[in-house]
């Protein structure tokens, strides 16, 4: 179909600072004992999708993510991965292999994506338009612990309000305006000659830009090289393209190519015939109208595809979205994880080894090799692979990576445990996250912490 | 079933007797046109058919690209099953990609052997030629190259296991196809049976409908081998079970054009087949139930969502086809023009796999693409005779030229038909009705005819002085886009919709209409409502010329809008666009006593018509045929 996939798979994100390390890459954190980026590879690949160039930042994570795949991907994709120097941005480490993009449009997906909708469709709506970029919009996704999960997670619900402003015309296909949340602190500002084209806006704040981009790679480029500075896709290049739809003076098209380059006069005023008739024929874009008010104005498409509300989407970019996607994975949208459920709505690998007198409620999983001590209570948390948790124990809304040590008689609420952690007894941990190796003093009692080495 | 059928044909046999061809009831047709039209009109290929011993009088002659049947048959019995897999090819393309940059050696795997390979200098680029080199020259960051993880291994053993993992989806298709062909042979035999059987009795007279009807159709489902099917599985059945592409099993048991949606097996095998999702729409009016209705705004985020699984389908050929579902693309010339040019990208891109021959496998393939544009959205005329054209052209490629020359004639020979016939045409259909509008003249148009505006803008280059009466209707309102047109060259227009076409008619000194087609007994097939202007027209005595360009004659002949038509989103008529407020019949969509009825076209018989502009001049309707007959001759001539 003329696509080139591209994966921005990050490097070491400082907003997930404790989870990720120099061992795990962003690429690599485990969402329900699998990396998050094995989501977005089986996505592409359901799509058939499977020439894939991953860009990660730095090379030490290149190697890290690119072992990974090769291991687990051999003879399903061909993946080619490309390192990036660190802090470049995603408009920079797309300008560093630019000299790879030959297709005609770029797939442009970032890497810590959980999500069912089909990229395709993306695709489609991109190329039925001709559009410059077409970005997918999902709805915000729900946050914050699960409203059964108790009082733990009141004060976290309140989260920075991190949404999108995003300006839609009246038949909602066409991006009008966006702007990221953070960015917007007092007043905004919209092009006139937009606003004064389509007639009419819809400005909306529950959606979010969900970075999967379709560009038209003769565009993408063009910009890029035009403008050195910009570091981001979703901050620079993007509302870019949006102000610019207008009078895109910056993309040589091909028609003026041939134009230029034609001497027949009869060809050329054939092919001005055929063109009206085609426009004509359809219900013309505020594009359209507008360039055909101004003559020889050019103008470039910017499209979104709004995704279904029942389908799922989220980033995985904070260490609450960590939590989020780990609790939905193995809840409401276990069709993404891939594994078979047992009756009790929860799985446990056969040769975890449980205790006496454990629970394991729904919406659990537990790793292989596991090993829950007597009189434990597991609800609503992963557990990793090969990790030994003693006597007494209750784990409740937790991420409990692989290789981790409980100690007996610990209580663990809402938090991250990394590989190789260890409690001692008698821990309490409420909305901690406890990073890699780090180990935990007997009968301490935390809430709200961070434990990292410093 | 049977029960629905009858009383219709009790009703009035004549309407089926126009859909179908029977054999059984030589007097019968007698009502219709004489001989001489069916006889000259009637294509080469139908004297294939069986059913050619005793030629009907209007008997409809199959569509023509069916003929090409014939070709896929033999190439499929020729072909051996070498599938390339688009995705292999990629794989290919991409070896020669990295040169130097890639260290992993190409194409083989590289278990966990994970090679460093960052390029921080540009000089190394690999020679990607321009691209490199201006992301060189701008960016700050230093390009870099890629590395090989992961490759899809394909020794010969597991390629076959991989690819058809791949082709999952057209083996499973194969699978049914063989199975609806036994259905197809076992329902053939009982229905000749039966057939024979009434006409061996002969004791059916005419005259009782009910169980003529009954027969007739059936006979018309034997009788009527044409159309492809039948004789197809008999011929061909244990050939083809070695298995070609799926695009060949795809194209061979496409539906018939205009296939009948109210006879349930077929549907079903329609459906299986089909690669849009078409969830048939269950509130249907009874009269209009042979024709396909489906869910609307289920199809498109379904075809959306299988953008890439789409293998066989050449990308020019989808975006032509999610453009007609979508809508934005409407009207026989875009529409005809939107899909030429997509097949001239498809005849670009084409390179012949091993062991087959251009003529027939790219035959198959424009076949394929056909029909899947048919679940898109049903042929016009207009571009059922721009494919029949295609095939002819490929057809009669001499065998001699090599692939490259083939390639560039038939591209020229698909440039030469949209000049020649869709521009040339029009330009000669401006110059011959642009001397019908004399000054002070009221001229009367219908929704927004290609042709007609062009005419309207001549003469108003022309300084001729004029009047436009822009009538339009519900639910496209197509007429406020040419009205927007108009307006802009400074042309004086009036805006009114149908229902007020009794008030103006009384000023109006001419009517100029578009056609989506001509058919051979004069009959315009247009636009829903064009019918009532032209009767209006008529009643007024206000003269009605009709534009339509040569290439969308048809050699059909058509009493009604009923046996042949197309169904809209039933939707767009219950509701307006851009209010919402409007929504006096929300929730009653699915109750059962109501059913829309969004038809998209209609028949204005010959009487209304007083002339017919064409790129062959001014004609009155009764000279169509003669222009079908000269025109189809030409066709296969050029």
């Amino acid at each position: 179909m003329d696509f080139q996939v591209v994966i921005l798979a990050g490097g070491f994100s400082s907003n997930l600072v404790p989870l990720v390390s120099k061992e795990v890459p962003k690429a690599l954190l485990p969402v329900a004992n699998r990396p998050v980026l094995s989501y977005v590879l089986d996505l592409l690949e359901s799509s058939n999708l499977k020439d894939l160039i991953v860009v990660v930042e730095g090379e030490d994570a290149a190697l890290k993510v690119g072992g990974w795949i090769s291991s687990a991907c051999v003879d399903r994709l061909h993946v080619e991965v490309a390192a990036v120097p660190e802090n470049v941005g995603t408009a920079g480490a797309i300008r560093a292999i630019a000299h790879h993009l030959t297709a005609k449009d770029i797939l442009i997906l970032s890497g810590d994506i959980v999500s069912d909708i089909s990229p395709g469709s993306v695709a489609a709506t991109h190329r039925r338009h001709d559009a410059a970029v077409t970005a997918m919009l999902c709805a915000e996704p729900v946050s914050g612990p699960s409203e059964s999960g108790g009082a733990g997670g009141k004060d976290k619900t309140k989260k920075p309000a991190c949404y999108d402003i995003i300006g839609l015309d009246s038949s909602k296909q066409f991006l009008l305006y966006i702007a990221t949340g953070a960015e917007i602190k007092k007043d905004t500002r919209v092009k006139k000659s937009i606003l004064c084209a389509a007639g009419k806006m819809e400005i909306r704040s529950d959606l979010m830009d969900s970075h999967i981009y379709a560009f038209k790679r003769s565009v993408l480029q063009e910009v890029l090289d035009q403008k050195p500075t910009f570091r981001s896709l979703k901050q620079d290049v993007l509302p870019y393209l949006v102000r610019t739809q207008l009078r895109s003076d910056a993309f040589s098209d091909e028609k003026t190519v041939e134009e230029n380059g034609n001497g027949k006069n009869n060809i050329q005023n054939n092919e001005v015939v055929l063109s009206q008739i085609l426009s004509n024929a359809s219900l013309p874009s505020f594009h359209e109208v507008y360039e055909s008010g101004l003559n020889s104005r050019k103008t470039h498409k910017c499209c979104v595809y709004i995704a279904d509300g029942s389908k799922y989407c989220v980033r995985l970019n904070s260490i609450q979205a960590f939590m989020d996607v780990n609790r939905d994975v193995i809840g409401d949208a276990n069709h993404l994880s891939g594994y078979s459920f047992s009756a009790h709505h929860n799985i446990v690998h056969p040769s975890a080894e449980l205790g006496s007198k454990t629970t394991v409620g729904p919406h659990c999983m537990l790793g292989e090799g596991s090993q829950v001590g007597d009189k434990c209570s597991v609800k609503r948390s992963v557990i990793g692979r090969h990790c030994r948790i003693g006597s007494n124990v209750k784990i409740v809304n937790s991420v409990v990576m692989d290789h981790a040590t409980i100690g007996d008689g610990c209580s663990i609420q809402g938090s991250v445990i990394c590989s190789n952690a260890q409690l001692q007894e008698r821990v309490t941990l409420r909305d901690c996250q406890v990073e890699a190796g780090y180990v935990v003093c007997a009968g301490s009692e935390h809430k709200g912490e961070t434990f990292a080495r410093k | 079933m049977e029960s629905r059928r009858n009383p219709r044909a009790v009703v009035d046999p004549k309407v089926r007797q126009v859909g179908f061809f029977t054999s059984s009831q030589p007097d019968s047709t007698q009502q219709q046109q004489p001989d001489p039209i069916a006889s000259v009109s009637s294509p080469p290929v139908s004297t294939i058919s069986p059913s050619g011993n005793s030629l009907s009088p209007v008997m409809i002659p199959p569509p023509r690209h069916n003929s090409s049947d014939t070709f896929p048959l033999r190439g499929a019995a020729a072909a051996a099953a070498s599938a390339v897999s688009p995705s292999s090819f990629s794989y290919s393309s991409r070896r020669d990609f990295p040169d130097g940059s890639m260290t992993a050696s190409p194409g083989r795997v590289s278990r966990g052997s994970f090679v460093k390979s960052y390029v921080p200098v540009a000089s190394s680029l690999p020679g990607v030629g321009i691209d490199s080199m201006a992301a060189a020259k701008s960016s700050s960051v230093p390009a870099t190259g890629l590395t090989t993880v992961s490759v899809v291994n394909m020794p010969p053993g597991l390629s076959e296991e991989v690819q058809s993992d791949q082709k999952n989806n057209s083996k499973s298709l194969k699978e049914k196809t063989t199975k609806a062909e036994r259905r197809a042979l076992q329902e053939a035999q009982r229905a000749a049976k039966a057939a024979a059987k009434a006409e061996g009795g002969g004791k059916v007279p005419p005259v009782t409908l009910g169980s003529v009807a009954g027969t007739s159709v059936k006979a018309a489902k034997t009788a009527k081998p044409t159309s492809q099917k039948n004789d197809v599985v008999v011929a061909a059945g244990p050939s083809e079970k070695k298995g070609g592409p799926s695009e060949k099993d795809r194209k061979k048991d496409a539906p018939h054009p205009r296939m009948q949606y109210d006879d349930e097996s077929r549907v079903v095998k329609a459906k299986r087949r089909a690669v849009v999702k078409q969830t048939e729409a269950k509130n249907r009016v009874e009269l209009f139930r042979h024709l396909p209705q489906y869910e609307h705004g289920t199809q498109l985020p379904d075809l959306e969502t299988k953008f890439f699984q789409l293998d066989p389908m050449h990308p020019a050929v989808y975006k032509v086809g999610l453009q007609y579902l979508s809508g934005d693309i409407a009207g026989g010339n875009a529409r005809c023009i939107a899909m030429l040019q997509a097949f001239q990208e498809v005849v670009k891109d084409y390179s012949t796999p091993p062991e087959k021959t251009l003529n027939r496998d790219m035959t198959a393939k424009i076949s394929s693409y056909v029909s899947f544009l048919i679940e898109c959205r049903p042929l016009s005329v207009s571009m059922g005779n721009a494919i029949r054209f295609v095939k002819n052209r490929i057809a009669k490629l001499p065998i001699t030229l090599s692939e490259s020359e083939a390639k560039a004639a038939l591209q020229s020979d698909i440039e030469t038909f949209i000049n020649e016939k869709i521009i040339v045409a029009d330009n000669v259909i401006v110059k011959h009705a642009v001397t019908k509008i004399r000054d002070g003249d009221v001229l009367l148009t219908y929704g927004s005819p290609t042709a007609v505006e062009m005419v309207l803008l001549r003469a108003h280059e022309l300084r001729k002085k004029f009047r436009v009466l822009v009538v339009d209707s519900r639910p496209k309102l197509e007429g406020q886009l040419l009205l927007r047109r108009l307006i802009k060259r400074g042309i004086n227009c009036t805006y009114t919709h149908i229902n007020a076409i009794s008030y103006i008619m009384h000023e109006v000194t001419k009517v100029f209409l578009g056609a989506s087609s001509v058919l051979s007994n004069g009959t315009v097939y247009s636009r829903v409502g064009t019918a009532c202007v032209a009767m209006v027209a008529n009643a007024f005595r206000v003269p009605v010329l009709v534009c339509c360009e040569a290439y969308k004659f048809h050699e059909r002949v058509q009493l009604d809008s009923i046996c042949s038509n197309e169904l809209g989103d039933p939707n767009a008529i219950s509701k307006v666009r851009g209010r919402e407020d409007i929504n006096y019949l929300d929730g009653l969509t699915n109750n059962t006593n109501l059913q829309f009825l969004n038809l998209m076209y209609d028949a204005t018989p010959s009487d209304y018509i007083s002339m017919i502009i064409t790129d062959y001049g001014m004609v009155p309707p009764t000279s169509v045929p003669v222009i079908v007959r000269e025109y189809q001759k030409e066709h296969v001539l050029v």
